[in-house]
Formats: C-alpha cells, structure tokens, sequence
C-alpha cells in the first residue's frame, strides 16, 4: 500500500534526520570551548531550551490562572457590595448578580453585546469600541475608556437592590481598577474597592485596607435636595449630577454640613488621596456613569 | 562525597551566610518580610530557582563558553524564574499578588548568580544543587527569623492569627508601625549582622585601609 510506503519513508527521513543531529551535537561538544561555532550552537541550545520551558508552563498553566483571576475579580465585586463573609460561596452568591453592558454616552443598556464575555479593559484599547479622552477631560488620567462598560445590578426576587460600576484612574505610581456599588438610589454609596493597584504598600497601599474601605458606606455621591446648590430629589431626580463626594485631609467632622459627602483622606499618600479623588469625579461625572445612574434612578421611579 | 554534600548545604545557614557574611540578596530582604507568608513563599521560590538553576548550570558547565558564561546563567536562571511566577499564579493567586514584582526579581538576585558563577562553575550538578538548597536555606532562615520580629511586633500577627491583640481592636498592644516599613528590615539585618559577628569572630572582615598614626599626628 502506498500508504505505508509512504510512513515508511518518513520515517526513514525522521531517522536520518536524528542522526545527523546527534552526530551535529557530538561535533560541537567536541569543538574548543570559545569556538565561533561552539558559541554560537550553545546560546541557541540554551536559548531554545529556555523558550520551550517558558512557553510550556504559560501556556498548561493559563486556564488555572485565567479561572484564579476571574475568581478574583468576582470575589472583590461580591466584597464592594457587602455580601462576602467568610463562608460564602463565590460562584453561588454570584449568580444574584446580573451583567449588564451599559453605553457610557447615552446611559441606555446595549443588549447587542454578551455581557458575560466583554471584557471592558480590553475594550478601552479597541480602536472600534474605545475613545481617547481629550486631555483636558481627562481628570482620571486613564488616557482611553470604554465606550461602552459593564455593570453589575445585583437583585433580590427581581428587585434591583444595587448597582456595582467598574472605576479606574491614576494613583501615584499606578492606575488603580476596582468597583464601586451604589444603592437603587443611585446615591448611596454601599463601598468602594480599588483592589486591583501597586500604591506604596503601608501608604497608598491602604486603600484596600478594609478600615478604610468601610468609612465608604452610607456616603452620598450627589448633592441632595435639603442642600443648596442643585437640587436632589432621591426618588425623581433623573437631571444628571455631577458629583460631590471627596476625600479630605485628616479625619471627617460628622457634625459639619456635607460630611456625608467626604471620606478620611490616606494619611501620608496625598498623591494616591488625590487619584481617588480625581477616579470618583471622572466616573460619577457626566464623562463616565452621570447619565446611565440618572436614568437608572428614573426606571426606579 | 557525604562531608561535601553536608558542607554545602549545612555552611550557608550561619557558617558562611549568604545575607549575613557575603551581604546579598539585601533588597528582597526588605521588600518582602513585613509578613510571615509571603516570606515563606518567596523563601522556597527563591531556595528552589537556586538550586536548579545551579543544577542545570553546573550539568553543562564544562561546554559554557567563556565569552558568554554569564548570559548563558541568566538564561537559565531567568527561564526557570518566570516558570516559578507562572506557577504561583496558577497555584497561590493571593500570595503571587502580594510578591508582584519581587517574584520576576529574583532573576536579578545577587544570591543566585553568585552561586552559579562561584559553585556551580566549577562542581557537579549534585553538589551544585545542594549548594543550592543550603543558600536557599540561609537566605530563608534570615528572610523568616526578620519577617517573624516585623510581623510580630509590627501588626501584633503571626502568619495573619492574632497574637497581641491591637489597641484599635480593643487590645493592649501598640504597634511599632516603622517595623512595617522596608527600612525596619535595614535595622534589623544590621542588628542580625552584628549579633552573628559577635558570636563568630571569625566572620569580622579586616579593615580595607589602617590610618597611619603617625602621619595622622604630623597633620595637626
């Protein structure tokens, strides 16, 4: 049969092959050790040797470290929406939570994407889905965004009990990704996790610290109607807002006017204080979630 | 054979230090041992990447050619550095995030080129893991014994269980926040070195210059 023939061949050829190199390697290692050729033929062998030992372990190990990161990731969404404890089940409490694809510009929910696959970070470097910030927007000092970005509502037997929205920007030494969760109001702040960052450890680096991330619950984001200024009705105010909240230096006087509106500053890190600053007023200005929160507060009614 | 095997590996624990007496590997020293755990986990990368690195330096140490010796270590070293960081993150996610950088830096760990260059060089690849394991086991004995005083007295912890009770949890321990910074570790490294001296004379190198008295007198 030809077939034969032919594996036949091959592997005739494979022999030949094999011992040709191992008569190459025999007239190599026999070379003087600081030969051209010798030099030459070594740093190959190592260099090939080294890639097939790399690539081999990154690319077995890449599912286990794809699902680590998405298991990360959901982890510390769970966390901003107050809703890990000790035991719970990732995966299981997860499923509460919905993925929507929210375009930025208009506030209206895209149903066109698949929620579950878009990955928004990526996007924000795809020239058909990301823009350039104009310099002068660009208060987060993120470069380019998303248009389009993905929310989580979290719901409780069809009711939306929150909404959780992706925030980055510019720290000191980095750019700092996390989640902030807000109640149905649109409003109140449940927390605020920038757990994706490299601050000063000790300094910057607290913002994942979970005393600090506390002091986030219960904050407004919005001027309300009782303040001056803009009015805010919390039930029927759909005007998109630009927001208020800010952290301050040293510790916050709950006695004062507007201390629902600050947060303790990191002491120490008034550069990473500052990125925080500058990511809330990005992403809950009318550049970021502005116009989705206001219409989400009007579908509440 | 034996006698070699336990030279090599029981020598770097105090006898021949490689933080202590030859003074590398400072800078992950500091970095890394504000706590128990990722000291741990840094100490077996480190011991490990040591060992078969000089293992494998040492197999095809008769056929390095000198002109490119060192970049053939670093090939071997840095391949075998990156295969130890992808392992971490596919095995011990939390841990690898808190190393960030200091894993991928022990490529430039002066620890494990200097025992590739000075053993590894020159013995079989036995030996030379051995070595290895013996240098990863001093630089570890000294990364743990600091990240023990730093975390214990800097966050009242050990491998994260409370010991001390905080004053800010109710407690009664105020802790010394400077033993959570990366200079601490300069302070207790030197603490350490003097310590080791004391008991070992041996170890106490000899004045690079000796001021000539007499010339120093005639200045005045």
């Amino acid at each position: 049969m030809p077939n034969t023939n032919q594996s036949q061949v091959l592997s005739d050829k494979f022999a030949g092959l094999v011992e040709k190199a191992k008569a190459y390697a025999e007239h190599i290692l026999s070379l003087a050790n600081d030969s051209f050729e010798k030099t030459i033929a070594v740093a190959f062998a190592l260099c090939l040797v080294g890639a097939v030992l790399v690539s081999g372990s990154a690319v077995i190990l890449k599912p286990l470290q794809v699902s680590n990161k998405a298991a990360d990731e959901k982890t510390n969404i769970l966390e901003v929406a107050g809703m890990l404890e000790e035991k719970t089940n990732v995966e299981e409490a997860f499923k509460k939570f919905e993925p929507k694809i929210v375009d930025l510009e208009t506030g209206e929910y895209v149903t066109s994407m698949n929620p579950e696959t878009f990955d928004q970070r990526k996007a924000s470097k795809d020239p058909a889905l990301g823009v350039e910030i104009p310099t002068d927007k660009d208060i987060a000092k993120i470069g380019r965004k998303s248009k389009y970005a993905k929310v989580y509502l979290v719901k409780e037997e069809g009711i939306v009990k929150a909404v959780i929205i992706p925030v980055s920007g510019y720290g000191l030494w980095s750019t700092m990704h996390g989640y902030m969760a807000l109640e149905h109001d649109g409003q109140t702040v449940i927390g605020l996790n920038l757990f994706d960052q490299a601050e000063t450890p000790g300094l910057g680096g607290e913002v994942v610290n979970p005393k600090w991330k506390a002091l986030w619950k219960g904050k407004k984001v919005y001027k309300e109607s009782s303040e001056e200024g803009k009015e805010f009705q919390s039930k029927h105010h759909t005007e998109v807002g630009e927001p208020v909240l800010t952290l301050v230096k040293g510790s916050v006087d709950p006695s004062k006017p507007g201390a629902q509106h600050q947060v303790d500053g990191l002491a120490g890190a008034t550069l990473t204080s500052n990125g925080v600053n500058n990511l809330i007023r990005y992403w809950l200005g009318s550049e970021g979630f502005a116009p989705y929160l206001a219409k989400f507060r009007a579908q509440r009614g | 054979m034996q006698a070699e095997t336990k030279k090599v590996l029981l020598d770097p624990l105090v006898d021949n230090n490689p933080i202590t007496l030859q003074v590398l590997g400072i800078c992950s020293a500091l970095a890394v041992t504000s706590q128990m755990s990722t000291s741990l986990i840094m100490s077996l990368a480190l011991t490990l990447v040591t060992a078969f690195s000089s293992a494998g330096i040492a197999f095809i140490r008769n056929h390095v050619p000198s002109s490119i010796r060192i970049i053939a270590q670093m090939v071997i070293i840095a391949s075998l550095v990156i295969v130890v960081d992808q392992l971490l993150k596919a095995f011990a996610y939390d841990i690898s995030k808190k190393l960030s950088v200091f894993v991928g830096l022990i490529i430039t760990n002066c620890i494990v080129m200097g025992r590739a260059e000075a053993y590894a060089m020159k013995n079989p690849p036995l030996e030379s893991f051995w070595d290895g394991i013996g240098n990863g086991l001093g630089y570890s004995a000294v990364l743990i014994s600091l990240a023990f005083v730093r975390e214990l007295f800097g966050s009242g912890k050990i491998l994260g269980f409370d010991v001390m009770p905080l004053v800010k949890d109710g407690g009664w321990y105020v802790p010394n926040g400077l033993l959570l910074l990366p200079p601490s570790a300069f302070f207790l490294i030197g603490l350490l070195i003097w310590a080791v001296r004391a008991w070992k004379p041996v170890q106490v190198e000899k004045p690079d210059f000796s001021i000539n008295h007499a010339a120093h007198g005639e200045a005045h």
